[in-house]
């Protein structure tokens, strides 16, 4: 994308605003941040990201700061990462966590949720092969404890193992001895969470106003 | 709450219940009537029984009184304890009975036996209890409210604290002035004969009826079993507006005396509002770290842990009492900050002691407040003014559905998840009032205002409890309202709350702004640097949540199937898939591991669990002080044990690498939460030696040094049985704890 003055013009934001629903305020306040965050280049790379500080206490930083590189989140059905975005994949990515609104059909409710649990998916299928396998999910288990100081590599296998055997009696329900789970795929994961809510959980609120950004 | 008894035939069993409760009245009316006979007759014979000894020389002696007969030594105990078995019992009579249990809601059914019984009384010329105030505050209402704070969904209740604390403080509020200003209005049409309360008693009228009653709200709620977000919003009103009430009853009831009010009395009732409020809450927060530093070091008397809870948390309520504080938020926060390190600290056994004792308090109290309510209506003097009775019930709606309409506008402006039309509808229908209104215009001088207070209260009372109360479950249905999903504890999705609650956090961060989750992420934060050390005793203060929920994943399943016998498949392998299909294969290891034929495993299954129970048999012992030494709770340790062994195993069933069951968190821990329904154990439990040896006698089974899995099947399954057997024989002679530890 060509550069993007911070101007709060309306005609600049006004498709952006269409495609990812945000208001142009909102839209403002994200472009301060960007530039703010990116030293205001055009485009953000990872080692922009890792300048965050409260970011480095997350455990699973670095999947978040993958989301925002990998291209099956542009919405544009591509594949694979890139090492730089601009502005609109910033938005992009960031109008996952927009909250819907209150008068939607359930047909809209359902499309959100799949766009929602998608995110998720693709943030653990690190490999982009459309499954996530024992090896992956194991992965996201250990990032989650790797916080604690006591960390078993074990503990972490088990409960992986056990979250997996969940989804496979889940999904599959009766497999022979000699049959192979392959890995978890995108409808055995939104038969897995049918019931995590996750319109409503998975939202921040996007401010209007241009607060100080403490969170440097 | 519910005892459900299996009536052989619907017709017998209405028949008994009527029985049973036609019983109890009778029995009652008897002891009642015999009190008063009885009472002349005691003192009779208290006079009489000095003569003979003055006039011993002058009349015959006295035969020894081989049966006598001294009611009033028991009196006071015997009638409580009556009135709380007829209470009982009816509840049980209620359950047996199951069309009308699902129709009416309890709380009617207990309000309607209160006047009945009521009626009885004053029919024979008795008199009837009535609720005092007292009685409630101090004895009825503490262990509600314990209930219902111990157990209270803490991550629902702080994510909807904005919306719930605006529906308590400022809806209460306009609830108050709202309808004391009208009713003021209306006392000064012509016509109703009610010149005589001026604006100050209207206004403390309107305080005492505004406040959503908590007790009424567990109660129908209770039944309905409405959604989460609901359930806490209407709930959690009810329970801090007890800050408001309070502020605003004392504060009219003075002026009322005082006649006149200023601009400094009103800025005092707002400063007062804020000291009652938090002063509350920090003098239970006080109490409930006091509580969990306590319990930290309990693990030598079990037996007295779940007390320290019940104590701390009362003697919370009473010192806010003392300053006129809010008692009931006192009591909320001593509960909910003492919870997570109490869990962490004490014995499954006492958890389960925990738990069941609040239920049961909580239950009695309820009972009795509803039946006494029924009592006190017909027992009370009354002062029925129909235009006074009548406006007040219709106040008490419109105000209600317009405070809920009017703040939820306000509040959907800040709210992610806004309220529908339903949910406000609900929330609005679900504003009950109950006993604690009916206590404090109790508490009130006497006076004619006073009896057409109360006269009033009772109505709106029974208003909303019946009307409201029997017609909320329909109208939940009719509404298709979002109802209360069954929580089956998945593994799965922990993880994912753990992996959204870290992922909203960085993202909050890269948006720059301190939100909701920056904030919870800090606390957390804190609370595992700092607090936790000091309040959780040993290893657990550093285990990560994930892990203590996947290991009462774990337990629950394994107590399940002990609890359901030993014909129970295990519930894992209901779908018949297990690690097997998910680990990745080589073909190296396929030639090495044989598979077991279904009928051998069921064999050896049955092979262990006999054993099992026969050495269990042998071992009962009983001793009231010293739970650790009981063997029963070492035999379910290794039941417990040997079937998570058997499911691990079933898991890990062909795996190469040895399952280092070692290396898992020795330390665990039981509790049993109502809302995720889940067990988790405590091996420290049965650990009598110092800490530092956790393997406690069971583990001989599954911490012995790593099995070389590689063997065949067949020889992994003899050996098991070999070792079962060796375990099983090591427990039939207890002998001191060492040599169990050191055997095997």
């Amino acid at each position: 994308m060509g550069a993007l003055q911070s101007l709060p013009g309306q005609p600049q934001y006004a498709d952006l605003a269409e495609k990812t629903g945000f208001s142009y305020d909102q839209i403002g306040v994200l472009h301060k941040r960007f530039n703010q965050l990116s030293h205001n280049e055009e485009t953000l790379r990872r080692d922009h990201f890792n300048d965050i500080p409260d970011l480095a206490c997350n455990p699973i930083r670095s999947q978040i700061i993958e989301a925002f590189f990998d291209r099956r989140n542009f919405r544009q059905n591509g594949e694979g990462t890139v090492d730089e975005i601009g502005f609109e994949q910033f938005l992009v990515v960031m109008s996952h966590f927009k909250p819907p609104s209150l008068h939607i059909t359930d047909d809209q409710r359902e499309k959100i949720r799949k766009e929602k649990l998608r995110f998720i998916f693709n943030m653990h299928d690190t490999d982009n092969d459309g499954t996530i396998t024992l090896e992956e999910y194991r992965h996201v288990v250990e990032e989650l404890l790797s916080l604690s100081e006591t960390l078993e590599k074990n503990t972490a296998k088990s409960i992986a193992d056990a979250a997996m055997l969940e989804v496979a009696s889940i999904s599959m329900g009766h497999m022979e001895p000699d049959e192979f789970y392959e890995g978890i795929t995108f409808e055995h994961f939104l038969k897995l969470l049918a019931e995590f809510e996750i319109e409503s959980r998975m939202n921040i609120r996007f401010l209007k106003m241009d607060t100080t950004t403490l969170c440097k | 709450m519910a005892v459900l008894l299996r009536p052989p035939r619907r017709s017998s069993s209405r028949i008994t219940a009527l029985l049973v409760r036609s019983a109890c009245v009778l029995f009652l009316v008897v002891v009642c009537a015999a009190s008063a006979a009885r009472r002349d007759a005691v003192e009779g014979n208290n006079d009489t029984s000095h003569h003979p000894l003055t006039n011993s020389t002058a009349h015959k002696k006295k035969p020894f009184p081989v049966l006598s007969f001294n009611y009033d030594h028991v009196r006071k105990p015997f009638e409580i304890s009556l009135w709380i078995l007829l209470a009982l019992l009816m509840k049980l009579g209620f359950h047996i009975i199951p069309t009308v249990s699902t129709v009416v809601p309890e709380s009617c059914l207990l309000i309607f036996v209160g006047l009945l019984v009521g009626g009885i009384i004053k029919a024979i010329g008795e008199e009837a209890p009535i609720l005092d105030s007292k009685l409630f505050f101090l004895y009825l209402l503490p262990p509600i409210i314990l209930d219902a704070g111990y157990f209270l969904p803490i991550r629902a209740f702080t994510e909807n604290m904005g919306t719930i604390l605006v529906f308590a403080v400022v809806g209460t509020l306009w609830n108050a002035f709202f309808i004391g200003g009208m009713m003021y209005g209306v006392c000064q049409i012509e016509g109703a004969k009610l010149a005589d309360v001026d604006l100050l008693s209207c206004l403390l009228f309107g305080s005492i009826i505004s406040a959503v009653d908590p007790v009424a709200v567990l109660a129908v709620f209770e039944e309905i079993h409405i959604n989460e977000l609901l359930h806490i919003l209407v709930f959690g009103e009810s329970l801090l507006n007890d800050a408001v009430t309070v502020v605003l009853y004392h504060l009219f009831k003075e002026f009322s005396h005082a006649g006149t009010v200023t601009v400094v009395d009103a800025v005092l009732g707002v400063v007062c509002f804020l000291v009652v409020s938090l002063g509350g809450v920090l003098v239970g927060a006080i109490y409930g770290l006091l509580g969990a530093f306590t319990s930290r070091f309990t693990s030598h008397t079990r037996v007295i842990e779940p007390l320290f809870v019940f104590l701390y948390s009362y003697m919370a309520y009473l010192s806010a009492e003392v300053f006129h504080l809010s008692g009931i938020m006192s009591l909320i926060a001593c509960g909910v900050m003492m919870r997570p390190y109490v869990e962490a600290n004490i014995s499954h056994k006492s958890y389960t002691t925990i738990k069941y004792f609040l239920k049961m308090w909580s239950s009695v109290s309820e009972t009795l407040i509803f039946i006494f309510l029924g009592v006190s209506t017909v027992a009370g003097p009354h002062a029925w003014n129909w235009t006074f009775v009548v406006s007040t019930v219709v106040l008490c709606l419109v105000s209600r559905v317009l405070g809920v309409i009017g703040l939820t506008f306000i509040i959907n402006k800040f709210r992610i998840v806004k309220l529908t039309k339903k949910d406000q509808f609900i929330v609005a229908y679900g504003g009950l009032r109950g006993a604690i209104a009916f206590s404090l215009g109790f508490l009130l001088t006497n006076s004619e205002m006073k009896q057409l207070f109360l006269t009033a209260i009772i109505t709106v009372i029974f208003f909303t409890v019946f009307v409201q109360g029997m017609t909320i479950r329909p109208l939940v249905e009719l509404l298709a309202v979002k109802r209360k999903k069954e929580n089956k504890g998945s593994i799965n999705e922990e993880i994912h709350t753990q992996f959204l609650d870290h992922l909203l956090t960085g993202i909050e961060c890269i948006c720059g702004h301190y939100g909701h989750h920056h904030w919870k992420d800090k606390l957390n934060r804190f609370n595992k640097a700092y607090v936790k050390k000091w309040l959780i005793a040993g290893e657990r203060s550093t285990e990560p949540q994930l892990i203590s929920f996947y290991n009462k994943m774990e337990m629950k399943q394994a107590m399940m199937l002990v609890e359901s016998g030993s014909a129970a498949k295990l519930p894992t392998i209901v779908s018949s898939v297990s690690m097997q299909n998910i680990q990745p294969r080589g073909p190296a290891r396929r030639r090495a591991i044989p598979s077991i034929s279904k009928s051998r495993e069921e064999e050896i299954r049955k092979i262990l669990r006999n054993n099992l129970q026969k050495t269990r048999q042998r071992l009962r012992s009983y001793s009231r002080h010293d739970l650790m030494l009981d063997p029963f709770e070492d035999l379910s340790e290794v039941r417990f044990r040997k079937q998570r062994v058997e499911m691990e195993r079933r898991m890990s069933h062909y795996l190469t690498v040895p399952a280092n069951r070692q290396e898992t968190p020795q330390v665990r821990k039981v509790c049993f939460e109502p809302e995720h329904q889940v067990y988790t154990y405590d091996d420290s439990d049965s650990t009598r030696g110092p800490r530092s040896s956790p393997p406690d006698a069971v583990s001989l089974l599954s911490e012995s040094p790593q099995r070389p899995s590689r063997r065949g099947d067949g020889e992994l399954r003899a050996k098991d049985e070999q070792e079962e057997l060796k375990l099983s024989r090591c427990l039939s002679d207890p002998g001191p704890k060492k040599e169990e530890e050191g055997d095997g």
